[in-house]
C-alpha cells in the first residue's frame, strides 16, 4: 500500500505537475524574446538637412548637418558619415558624430593626388548613418547635391584691412608732407646718438668696431633693419678710417652685408679700404657662431660692439663677452626675451621699434622720418581705441570688441 | 634701370604678399609657397658663397701667418673632415657610423657647453643689474627677488609671496610687454610698407 502511494505520488508529479514545472518556464521565457524582437528594431532614421561651405577658407570643407529625433538619441551609439560623388556611387566614410552632435565637418584633401581629396565647385552626396546600441543601424535617405568653393577674400579679416589701409595712409601723408619740407621732430634716442661717440672712440684707441647682424635671415625686418644702420656704421667708420669687422651668421645676409658695406665705403670718398675680408661667413649653428664670434671679441679686443638684428639664446654670452673686454655696447632687437639681456649687460639698447626707427634717426632722411611719424599716429590711434574699448567692455558693451575682432 | 628692376620686383612681390594674406584660394596659396620655396632654393646657393667665404678668409689667414692663425687650420680641418666623411663615396653618408659620431660626440657637446655658459653670464648680469643704486633699480631688485623666492618654500608666506609675483608677471610686466610687442608690430609695418615703396633700399646697398 506504501508503494502504491508512492507511485501514484510519482505519476501525479510527472503527470501534473512537471509539465506544469516546464510550461512555467516556456512562459517565463516569452518576454525575454519579445524583448529581444523590440530590440532589434532600427533606431529612427536621420534626414540630412544642409551641407554648408565653410566660408572664408579655400574650399575643399563642407559642414553636414541632420536632423534626428529627441527619443531616438538614447537609442544609438552615434552616427556614421559616408560621403559619395554621386547619389549611385560607391559611399566611403568620412566620419563618426557622437549621438547628441548632429553635423560633421568634412575636411577633404586639398592636393589632387590625396585619397581625400574633395574638389571645389563639385557635387557632393551625403549619407548618414545611426548606428543602433543593439547592433542595428539605420541610414538617412541621401542628401545632396552640396558643394565647397573657395572664397575670394577673407571677410573675417577686414579689420586687419581697415588698419593697413589707414595705416599706410598716414605714412603716405607724412611722407609727402616731409617731401615738401615740413619738419618732423623725433625724440632723439640714446642709442643712435651714441654711434658717433662710440665710433670715434674706436678710431681714438686704434682697435676695431664689431658689428653683429644677430642670427635672422635677410627675410627677418630686424635683419633689414640692421643693414641700414650697419651702412650708416660703415660710413662713419670709412669716414674715420676705423677697421670694421662684421661676422655673419648666414651667406645670404654674408652678401648683402658685403654689398652694403662696399656701397657705405664707396659714398664715404674710400672704396680702395675695402675688402671683402671685413664682413665673413662665420657658420650657421648658433653655438659654433658664438663661439666664433666670442673668439673674435677676446682676440681683436674691439672697442665698440654693435648687436643690431634677431637675437636668441646667444645674446647674453655675446653682450657679456664683450663687455667683459671693456668695450662701448649698443644693441638693439626686436626679440622681447632678449632685450633685458641686452639691457643689463650694454651701454645703449634700442628696444624693439627703436631698431627699426634708427635708419630714419641716423640718416635724417624726410622720407624716412615721415614713416616715424605715421607710427606715432597709429600708435596715437591704437591708444583711443584701446581705452575706449576697455570702458565699453567694463561697462558691459562688446560692440567695439567685435568691431575689431579678427576671425581666422 | 640698374635700381629701378629690383625695386619694381620687390614692389610686385611684397603686394602679391599683402594681398594674399587677404585671399584664401588655393592658387594664391602656391603662388606664396612657391615664392618662400625660391628663398630655400637662393639659401642654398648662398651657402656655397659662405662656405668660399670661410675658405678664403682662413687661407689667407694661413698664408700670411696673421696672429692666432693655427685656429684657421682647424677651421678649415673641421670643414674638409665633415664633408669627406659625409659626401665622399665609400664612407657612407649622413647615416654614417663616423659622420653620426662626429656630430653628436663632437659637436652637439661643444655647442652644449656653449650653451651652459649662459647660467654664469646670467649670474654676472644679475649681479650687475640689482644693485640698489637709484629707487628705479631698488624696484627692479626687489621685483626681481619676488620673482625669484617664489619657487623656494617659505612656509606661510609661500602663498602671498607666489599671489605677488604672479600679479607682477601678469600685469605691470605683461602691461609693459604688450606696449613693446604693439610698437614691434607697428614699426615692422611702416619698414615693410618703407621697402615697399622703395623708401628703405640699403639692403640693396647705395645708389
Amino acid at each position: 500500500m506504501r508503494y502504491k502511494c508512492i507511485i501514484a505520488a510519482a505519476v501525479l508529479f510527472v503527470g501534473l505537475i512537471l509539465p506544469q514545472a516546464l510550461f512555467a518556464q516556456e512562459d517565463a521565457e516569452v518576454p525575454d524574446s519579445l524583448l529581444a524582437e523590440v530590440q532589434l528594431e532600427p533606431p529612427p532614421q536621420p534626414v540630412v538637412t544642409e551641407g554648408v561651405d565653410r566660408p572664408n577658407d579655400n574650399g575643399h570643407k563642407l559642414t553636414v548637418k541632420w536632423k534626428y529625433p529627441e527619443e531616438g538619441v538614447d537609442l544609438i551609439e552615434g552616427f556614421e558619415v559616408y560621403r559619395s560623388m554621386s547619389p549611385d556611387g560607391e559611399f566611403q566614410l568620412r566620419g563618426q558624430s557622437p549621438a547628441d552632435y548632429f553635423e560633421y565637418f568634412d575636411i577633404g584633401g586639398v592636393d589632387k593626388s590625396d585619397p581625400d581629396y574633395m574638389a571645389n565647385d563639385e557635387d557632393y552626396y551625403y549619407k548618414i548613418v545611426a548606428i543602433g546600441k543593439n547592433g542595428v543601424s539605420s541610414e538617412s535617405e541621401i542628401g545632396g547635391p552640396f558643394q565647397t568653393s573657395g572664397q575670394v577674400f577673407h571677410t573675417g579679416k577686414i579689420p586687419v584691412l581697415i588698419g593697413v589701409v589707414i595705416f599706410a595712409f598716414f605714412t603716405v601723408y607724412f611722407i609727402s608732407s616731409a617731401k615738401k619740407g615740413k619738419e618732423l621732430y623725433v625724440r632723439p634716442l640714446a642709442g643712435i646718438e651714441a654711434v658717433d661717440e662710440a665710433v670715434g672712440r674706436a678710431t681714438e684707441m686704434g682697435k676695431p668696431i664689431l658689428y653683429i647682424l644677430g642670427i635672422g635671415t635677410a627675410a627677418d625686418i630686424a635683419t633689414i633693419a640692421s643693414f641700414t644702420i650697419l651702412g650708416r656704421v660703415a660710413k662713419k667708420v670709412a669716414e674715420y678710417q676705423t677697421d670694421l669687422i662684421v661676422p655673419c651668421y648666414e651667406p645670404i645676409v654674408m652678401s648683402i652685408a658685403q654689398d652694403v658695406v662696399r656701397s657705405a665705403y664707396l659714398e664715404a670718398g674710400r672704396p680702395d679700404q675695402y675688402n671683402d675680408d671685413m664682413v665673413f661667413f662665420v657658420t650657421n649653428a648658433q653655438f659654433a657662431y658664438v663661439a666664433g664670434v666670442n673668439g673674435i671679441m677676446v682676440r681683436e679686443r674691439p672697442a665698440t660692439n654693435f648687436y643690431l638684428g634677431y637675437f636668441a639664446a646667444e645674446s647674453l654670452i655675446l653682450a657679456e663677452t664683450g663687455n667683459s673686454i671693456g668695450a662701448i655696447q649698443i644693441a638693439g632687437t626686436d626679440q622681447i626675451t632678449q632685450i633685458p639681456f641686452f639691457v643689463v649687460a650694454c651701454d645703449y639698447t634700442l628696444i624693439g621699434e627703436e631698431l627699426y626707427a634708427a635708419s630714419a634717426y641716423l640718416g635724417r632722411d624726410p622720407l624716412l622720418l615721415g614713416s616715424l611719424k605715421a607710427e606715432d599716429w597709429a600708435k596715437g590711434i591704437l591708444m583711443v581705441v584701446f581705452l575706449i574699448g576697455v570702458l565699453t567692455v567694463a561697462f558691459g558693451w562688446d560692440g567695439i570688441r567685435e568691431l575689431v575682432r579678427v576671425n581666422l | 634701370m640698374k635700381r629701378r628692376v629690383p625695386l619694381t620686383i620687390v614692389f610686385i612681390v611684397s603686394l602679391f604678399m599683402v594681398i594674399q594674406y587677404f585671399v584664401p584660394l588655393d592658387s594664391w596659396a602656391w603662388m606664396y609657397q612657391y615664392l618662400i620655396d625660391w628663398t630655400i632654393i637662393i639659401g642654398v646657393f648662398a651657402l656655397l658663397l659662405g662656405i668660399w667665404s670661410l675658405l678664403r678668409v682662413n687661407y689667407e689667414k694661413i698664408q700670411r701667418k696673421s696672429e692666432n692663425w693655427q685656429y684657421s687650420i682647424v677651421t678649415l680641418l673641421g670643414l674638409f673632415i665633415m664633408i669627406i666623411v659625409g659626401f665622399v663615396p665609400g664612407w657612407g653618408n649622413l647615416e654614417n657610423y663616423t659622420y653620426q659620431h662626429l656630430f653628436y660626440y663632437v659637436l652637439v657637446p661643444i655647442q652644449a657647453t656653449m650653451f651652459s655658459l649662459l647660467a654664469f653670464f646670467i649670474a654676472s648680469a644679475a649681479f650687475r643689474a640689482f644693485r640698489a643704486r637709484s629707487a628705479l633699480a631698488s624696484l627692479l631688485l626687489f621685483s626681481g627677488l619676488i620673482i625669484m623666492i617664489r619657487f623656494v618654500p617659505m612656509g606661510p608666506l609661500s602663498e602671498p609671496i607666489s599671489e605677488i609675483a604672479t600679479w607682477i608677471l601678469q600685469v605691470p610686466n605683461l602691461a609693459a610687454k604688450r606696449a613693446i610687442i604693439i610698437g614691434i608690430g607697428l614699426g615692422a609695418a611702416a619698414t615693410a610698407l618703407k621697402i615697399m615703396l622703395g623708401i628703405e633700399r640699403a639692403y640693396l646697398g647705395r645708389d
